[in-house]
């Protein structure tokens, strides 16, 4: 059984197989995987005998869960008023330079996906970002690009 | 009893049931508010808020059809605020749909079309145009049905069709906010998913953005060719409902119009599907009896029952995908679609003298997913593809209007011979419950030499619109070579549209139910509520077509299967007998499974 | 009745918890003398709606039922509001013991945290602060708090769309009636409450009513936390009293150069630097879920307009036509004005438009994308066309 199909069943044992525990599911294996792909997605509707468009339609309707494939860091950078005043595009220019992509691409090596957000709750330390789970604010174009080179050498 | 509401819509009074809506209301005395998202057979959603009204006193304005009538209120539908809501709303509908009507093909059918009509007073466009130009693909791989997302208002009716009715779900909705769109898995094409071709989205969407892929083009070629002899076959369902659209009530028996009406629309050989019905219920009843035989009297384990019916090409296509492991259960018979075409290009052609390269065959059915099934593989036992073209009753109405005539004052006339010959147990064939009747009329009759021991021949109990119809009958007084089955009593179970289905499928799985026979019809009411019928569908209409049904068979001078002369002459002339070699080879197939997910 | 200071409170952040006595004190009264304290408090909701905190729990205690939920919403998504991030944060045993005694009130035997998936860094010590609690109060209460994440849509701060998404399913928003009193989570009586409504239901408990009736005025009783951002020197998270004027405020607040203040984030109001005095905040005057965002006169509104009506654009849940289609059309529509590819008389059209939003979109987003729409565009109409 491919890698995926194991994770999906372990959540669904984890969690259960009713459709109250579809999120937990879902976000179990954008935990793992970064993204959901069509087979992980297939293989929940299996575990939950749900329609996989319900499935599939549920998991869109979040942001956080992508279903196009996603680097191992996902990078959101606040994109709403308050972080807009504060600079976000030269954040957003700063690691776009860095990573040699654009904002909605994944760097060849599959490790960073570069992506903007919604209000994230961090508008009094402006501009915002979160890494994977982790949040970073009050940035800088030198401090953004400080993080995000750490993560390019050390993660 | 339910206690009474009593409101004011429009300064009058009204009084309604508890539970009742404020539509509702409003319907009770006439008044008419302008709706979308809202269908009888589906659950309220409350999305398109064109039906919106002021209640006196709250701040905002409310659905009517969601929201439930109260004591005291005080309704207006027409207010100014309404209005200005109501158009904007329309407006930005407009706005986001792919207006390209004259191109369309449910131009005039269109219900967002007919709200523009009465609610946009100036040409001008309000809003920005949302539609993309360009990015945007419709799906047209299906042989049955092609969607158009450009012209799709959310209205979800689709979904919840999909879902309630037939509990499929081969449709969601994905995304959110100005990307949230009516999706299948991935937004796979319709073909490459769990999607059954029932059409029951089609009948139901209020826009053109899902439709039946029509073959009225390639029919009219086909007509227009010397060369080709082009019979048509005609579904029972469509006699009953064809004249919706084109002028009469519904509930109006038009066969002989309609045969009228394809005679001068120039096929050559105007058939009936009713007959290879009658032909159906030979072979099926016959394989019933023989797996009953095997199981009882043989102790055969690999016999498999409950046998079911496989009528219905959007039942055979939920039954691949959802329960593969019981597809032994399904009888083998072709649907009397099938079975027609294989005849036409066979026995018809011989008799005739006809090459069976030069005949097309069409067919005239309440339905969209005929039009899978006639593409399938395993339907080419003839040598040929057996049903060239699927038309739907809708595409029917549409060539006959192309063709200038007057269906209202058409003369009647008969069907063509040979294989123009039917019974009453065929017609109903188009009603939920339909082929468990004529096979229990025909099959009871074989076993015990007597009719089948209802009033009139009538089984009242497999009738109506309940959704499951669980019907035992006791076997009494059996010819001897069926002394096996006296005093037994069989168990019928009746199902129509896939959630029923499906719960009568769980049912079997679970061993909650020891059935033998088992009809489904994937559409609601059989298959005069089919995906192909004059749109709209609901359960009064339904219920009317139903009525028309059984008034069809009640007239006809044969209503048992076995009777039918030309069914009993194709036997003594070509097929020798039921489940015979020959029938085999050209009546009977396999299906095979498929993905669930 | 307008309060000429700005009053800073001490109430729910550095204030020791006590949670236990608190609560031990509280469960020995009964569910009416609890619920006859909230509503003397005259506590209303602190997410922004407003409605009276009592009357919530009273209705759903009464509905007949097998089971009852509470439900703390800390899908805080409004753009300028975190305060209950620094709730849950700093002072997380109070959410969980308000919580706590609304379940008795009502009897719930479980409640649930809805954590936007933007707050998942919280998790851990919440966690670790929610086992605690639970060992704290097994002997007071038969209760459980779970804790489930969001994972990226503003509209499940919205209540009934938050019940959806606890369901696993897409976070749309139900139709009202039924209310979430009557049919909420699973289609059971639910009290569903802001983070900090929770945690000023405790503090009454704490305190008595008449402590937290004191402050504020007659249709706003108490204090608030407000989150403070924009063109502020000290920006950051303040409890004060209800009740201040904007003037107030600004003085307080603002750089100097205020131009204008959005006063309940993209979903609230632009209250120009003229209309300050005038304005109250409380439900009497503009109310607030907390977010209080200060534009000094470097900032272009079209901006910040724009930059709202992108993020609902894509926020909309995209069931009900006004909001899905409405949204759209006010960012095309400024887009156009601003371009020159639609006259300034447009901008009359699209006020309609959005008035139209507000009486017939489905639910709270749609009906409130009026609000900040023609507050910034009647008071800074000049600044979308130039």
């Amino acid at each position: 059984m491919p890698e995926v199909q194991e994770l999906v069943k372990s959540l669904a044992d984890k969690y259960g197989r009713k459709r109250e525990n579809l999120l937990h599911i879902l976000q179990g294996i954008v935990e793992q995987e970064r993204y959901l792909s069509d087979v992980a997605l297939t293989e929940v509707a299996r575990e939950l005998d749900m329609s996989a468009a319900q499935v599939y339609g549920t998991a869109t309707f979040y942001t956080f869960l992508d279903t196009e494939p996603r680097g191992k860091y996902v990078i959101r950078i606040c994109r709403t008023i308050s972080c807009d005043m504060k600079g976000k595009n030269q954040i957003i220019q700063a690691i776009e330079d860095t990573l040699k992509i654009k904002l909605g691409e994944t760097t060849q090596n599959k490790k960073f996906t570069l992506l903007e957000t919604n209000c994230m709750g961090w508008c009094h330390e402006g501009p915002a970002m979160l890494i994977n789970d982790q949040v970073y604010t009050n940035l800088s174009v030198d401090k953004a690009m400080d993080i995000v080179t750490d993560y390019v050498k050390n993660k | 009893m339910a206690k009474n509401i009593k409101l004011k819509i429009d300064g009058v009074d009204v009084q309604v049931e508890d539970g009742k809506t404020v539509l509702d209301a409003a319907r009770a005395i006439n008044v008419h508010i302008p709706t979308l998202c809202y269908h009888e057979d589906l659950c309220v959603a409350g999305n398109c808020r064109v039906c919106v009204v002021e209640v006196t006193g709250a701040k905002a304005l409310v659905a009517s059809c969601a929201m439930p009538a109260t004591d005291g209120m005080d309704v207006l539908t027409n207010s100014l605020k309404v209005r200005a809501a109501r158009k904007n709303i329309i407006e930005l509908l407009l706005s986001e749909h792919n207006a390209d009507c004259t191109m369309c093909y449910k131009n005039k059918k269109c219900e967002l079309q007919d709200l523009a009509s009465e609610y946009k007073t100036s040409g001008e466009q309000l809003f920005i145009d949302l539609v993309p130009l360009k990015d945007y693909t419709i799906d047209n791989f299906s042989p049955s049905i092609i969607k158009d997302d450009s012209k799709c208002i959310r209205c979800q009716r689709c979904v919840r069709t999909c879902e309630e009715l037939q509990h499929v779900s081969a449709l969601g909705v994905a995304y959110k906010g100005d990307k949230m769109k009516i999706s299948t898995f991935f937004e796979n094409p319709m073909y490459d998913v769990v999607c059954t071709n029932c059409g029951q989205c089609i009948n139901r969407c209020p826009t053109g953005s899902l439709i039946e892929r029509n073959y009225v083009d390639e029919v009219w070629d086909a007509i227009y060719d010397e060369k080709k002899h082009v019979v048509v076959q005609t579904a029972p369902a469509t006699r009953v409902a064809l004249g919706e659209d084109l002028g009469f009530e519904a509930g109006h028996v038009v066969t002989g119009k309609m045969v009228s009406a394809l005679k001068r629309v120039g096929f050559d050989s105007v058939l009936d599907t009713d007959f290879s019905a009658d032909l159906t219920i030979m072979e099926e009843g016959t394989e019933l009896l023989t797996r009953l035989k095997k199981a009882l009297v043989d102790k055969d384990p690999t016999v498999k029952l409950p046998m079911a019916t496989s009528c219905s090409p959007g039942w055979i296509k939920f039954i691949e995908h959802t329960f593969p492991e019981y597809l032994d259960n399904l009888s083998t018979c072709k649907s009397p679609q099938q079975m027609f075409g294989a005849l036409a290009k066979t026995y018809y052609a011989k008799k005739r003298d006809i090459d069976p390269a030069d005949i097309v065959s069409v067919s005239i059915m309440p339905c969209t997913a005929k039009k899978f099934e006639a593409d399938r593989p395993e339907m080419r036992s003839s040598g040929y593809k057996d049903v060239d073209y699927v038309l739907t009753t809708r595409e029917l109405a549409r060539m006959i209007k192309q063709a200038g005539l007057d269906f209202l004052s058409l003369p009647e006339e008969n069907y063509d011979s040979i294989m123009g010959e039917s019974t009453g147990a065929a017609v109903i064939f188009g009603a939920t419950g339909g082929v468990m009747e004529a096979a229990l009329r025909t099959a009871y009759e074989i076993v015990t030499g007597r009719e089948v021991p209802f009033e009139n021949l009538n089984i009242t109990p497999v009738r109506g619109m309940d959704g499951v119809k669980e019907v035992t009958v006791k076997i009494e007084g059996t010819l001897p070579d069926w002394n096996f089955l006296e005093g037994a009593e069989l168990k019928t179970v009746t199902a129509h549209g896939l959630t029923n289905a499906k719960y009568v499928m769980e049912r079997v799985k679970s061993g909650e139910a020891d059935y033998h026979f088992i009809e489904i019809m994937a559409c609601p009411g059989g298959c005069i509520g089919g995906g192909g019928q004059p749109i709209p569908t609901n359960m009064e209409i339904r219920k009317k077509r139903t009525e028309a049904i059984y008034m069809e068979d009640t007239g006809k001078p044969i209503r048992k299967s076995h009777e039918n002369p030309e069914v009993v002459a194709i036997y003594k002339e070509f097929l020798g007998e039921p489940l015979s070699h020959k029938s085999h080879e050209l009546l009977h197939t396999h299906y095979k499974a498929r993905q669930r997910y | 009745m307008t309060k000429n200071k700005l009053k800073r409170i001490d109430l729910i952040f550095h204030e020791d918890c006590e949670c236990r006595q608190v609560l031990e004190k509280t469960f020995s009264r009964s569910n009416d003398e609890i619920i006859n304290d909230i509503l003397e408090s005259g506590l209303k909701g602190r997410g922004g709606a407003g409605f009276p905190t009592g009357l919530k729990w009273k209705f759903t205690a009464e509905q007949p039922a097998d089971e009852r939920f509470v439900i703390c919403n800390a899908d805080e998504g409004e753009p300028g509001t975190f305060k209950d991030r620094e709730i849950l944060f700093k002072v997380p045993s109070k959410v969980f013991s308000g919580m706590a005694v609304c379940a008795k009130v009502i009897g719930a035997k479980k409640g649930y945290i809805y954590l936007r998936g933007e707050y998942r860094f919280l998790l851990p010590e919440l966690q670790k602060a929610l086992g605690a609690f639970h060992r704290d109060i097994k002997d007071l209460i038969d209760f459980e708090i779970i804790i489930q994440m969001g994972s990226g849509a503003y509209i499940c701060g919205e209540e009934s769309a938050l019940f959806e998404s606890m369901e696993g399913k897409r976070g749309e928003p139900r139709n009202k009636p039924p209310y979430p009193t009557i049919s909420g989570f699973k289609d059971k009586p639910t009290v569903i409450n802001n983070v900090e409504t929770l945690v000023y239901a405790f503090m009454i408990c704490k305190h008595g009513p008449l402590s937290f009736k004191e402050l504020g005025t007659s249709d706003s009783r108490g204090s608030k936390v407000f989150s403070v951002s924009g063109d502020t020197p000290i920006a950051g998270i303040y409890e004060l009293e209800l009740g201040m004027s904007l003037e107030h405020f600004v003085e307080e607040f603002g750089d100097g150069d205020t131009k204008a203040v959005q006063v309940g984030g993209a979903a609230g109001f632009c209250v120009p630097r003229k209309k300050l005095k005038e304005t109250i905040i409380g439900f009497e005057g503009v109310p607030t879920g907390g977010s209080m965002k200060v534009f000094n006169s470097s900032r272009s509104m079209y901006n910040v307009l724009h930059n709202y009506l992108e993020f609902f654009e894509e926020e909309s849940c995209g069931q009900c036509t006004p909001c899905r289609v409405g949204c759209q059309q006010l960012l095309k529509g400024i887009e156009a004005v601003k371009k020159g590819e639609k006259k300034a008389i447009y901008l009359d059209q699209l006020l309609k438009l959005s008035e139209t939003m507000k009486l017939a979109s489905k639910c709270g987003l749609g009906q409130s994308v009026a609000n900040s729409f023609s507050s910034i565009v009647d008071n800074f109409r000049e600044e979308m066309i130039y």
